[in-house]
């Protein structure tokens, strides 16, 4: 079934989605993937400031390529989630626990998406082009140092995700 | 012919227009492709080649690591370090005309700092008959790197266990590297040069049998486009064999994405 999520999101709109939803997104999209992950974790265990807030909001699993003149970002298509598996956990328990990457999770992060009724939504893998064209803006705002890794703030529109796993810790089956 | 920018050229074209072949598979993939969520996966890689050819964005943000087969005609009287320049220079220099993403890291273990160059490549150089320099290209993503593998069968295992052995690294690999996957099988050889034969089988495939049959079992997994479930886990299977040691069946895996991102260069002796 197609559906529509607007973000940042209330919780309440996350119960409809189910897995194999075809998903579509539009509003604030976080940008973060390994490095900026085990910062965020590493923050947590040391009690410091989050970067920004997750309660509500949504995280994506890229690193642009360099935008060309007229161009917000180059390409920006998910990146395999797997990677984020060892932080993804403590994050979500945090509130960042809607996710939007590409390919399997391992089981405790699906029990942390169920635990906590976040989204786990797949990106078609590749498509960058694709991804890019539905970002109208994107700013840093934090690790600038990380370079295509930095933290971003993104704003998308009908952003085609397709759900995995939904807010009851269900997983997608083929 | 100024070589630099000759590689330069074709590696900023390869992150943005795939090879006629891996279009038309993906097409006929998109066509024939009967399980809904593999379909609706296919369709969008169908409107992202659209968008990048369109736009001029490259196809995907992973622009990949430089890997050349640097196939050097035994006759040519052309300095090793002529080529070798030319390859490094043409690389990145695409990497900054191309708005290729800064992929690399110098430190693999520690630091992890980038190199901000996209550089260095890897290079494998072979002599070949002749006077031509060949130099193929792969743009190695590494959703798709980090599934390839080596296994080092044992001397009795023949077809089945080569079969079996390829089909265990896809199963493993499920959705991860962006299936519809181009797949390179390297047989013989040292366990290195089963890898290396590996990359090699995308531009010389020698056993082409072998190749379909691979084929047909990895597309009874199930996996399908986006790992969402469908035929088509793989498009194609490139097989290269090399001789290896009475004791050994060396097998190694590459793993392409759908997005398969090559060049080819020919230069012509005196072109260089």
């Amino acid at each position: 079934m197609r559906r529509v999520l607007e973000l940042p999101y209330d919780d309440k709109d996350l119960l409809p989605i189910e897995p194999g939803d075809e998903v579509v997104l539009s509003g604030i999209l976080y940008v973060g993937r390994d490095q900026v992950h085990k910062r965020l974790y590493d923050s947590i265990m040391g009690n410091e400031a989050l970067p920004f807030d997750f309660n509500g909001n949504a995280i994506y699993y890229m690193g642009p390529s360099p935008a060309p003149d007229g161009f917000v970002l180059g390409a920006a298509g998910p990146t395999t989630s797997m990677r984020m598996d060892p932080f993804a956990p403590l994050l979500a328990d945090h509130g960042l626990k809607v996710i939007v990457g590409k390919g399997p999770r391992k089981r405790p992060v699906v029990e942390a998406i169920g635990r906590n009724g976040g989204l786990y939504l797949q990106a078609y893998g590749g498509c960058g082009a694709l991804y890019s064209s539905c970002i109208k803006t994107a700013e840093v705002i934090a690790y600038p140092e990380l370079g295509p890794e930095a933290l971003l703030k993104l704003t998308i529109s009908d952003f085609p995700v397709f759900c995995m796993i939904d807010s009851r810790g269900h997983e997608y089956s083929r | 012919m100024d070589a630099e920018k000759a590689i330069s050229d074709a590696l900023i074209k390869a992150i943005r227009r795939l090879p006629d072949k891996a279009s038309e598979l993906i097409h006929e993939a998109a066509v024939n492709e009967s399980h809904p969520s593999g379909r609706l996966v296919l369709e969008a890689i169908e409107k992202n080649i659209k968008i990048s050819r369109e736009t001029g964005l490259p196809l995907c943000q992973d622009t990949g690591m430089f890997w050349c087969l640097a196939s050097i005609g035994r006759d040519s009287r052309v300095p090793l370090s002529r080529v070798e320049d030319a390859i490094i220079n043409g690389a990145g220099k695409a990497a900054v005309d191309g708005f290729y993403r800064k992929s690399i890291v110098a430190d693999p273990v520690y630091s992890r700092g980038n190199t901000g160059t996209n550089l260095p490549p890897v290079i494998v150089y072979e002599s070949i008959p002749g006077s031509d320099i060949i130099l193929h290209f792969l743009l190695k993503g590494f959703g798709s790197e980090n599934c390839s593998g080596v296994r080092m069968l044992n001397p009795t295992a023949g077809e089945d266990g080569v079969i079996a052995a390829v089909v265990d690294i896809i199963r493993e690999a499920g959705g991860k590297p962006c299936p519809p996957e181009f797949i390179g099988v390297g047989i013989g050889g040292t366990m290195d040069r089963a890898a290396v034969l590996s990359k090699k089988a995308f531009f010389h495939p020698s056993d082409k049998e072998l190749a379909d049959r691979i084929l047909k079992k990895v597309n009874e997994l199930g996996i399908g486009p986006g790992g969402l479930g469908g035929h088509y886990t793989a498009l194609s299977v490139s097989v290269i064999e090399e001789p290896t040691h009475i004791a050994g069946l060396p097998v190694a895996v590459t793993v392409n994405c759908w997005a398969e991102r090559m060049a080819e260069i020919v230069f012509k002796e005196g072109e260089i």
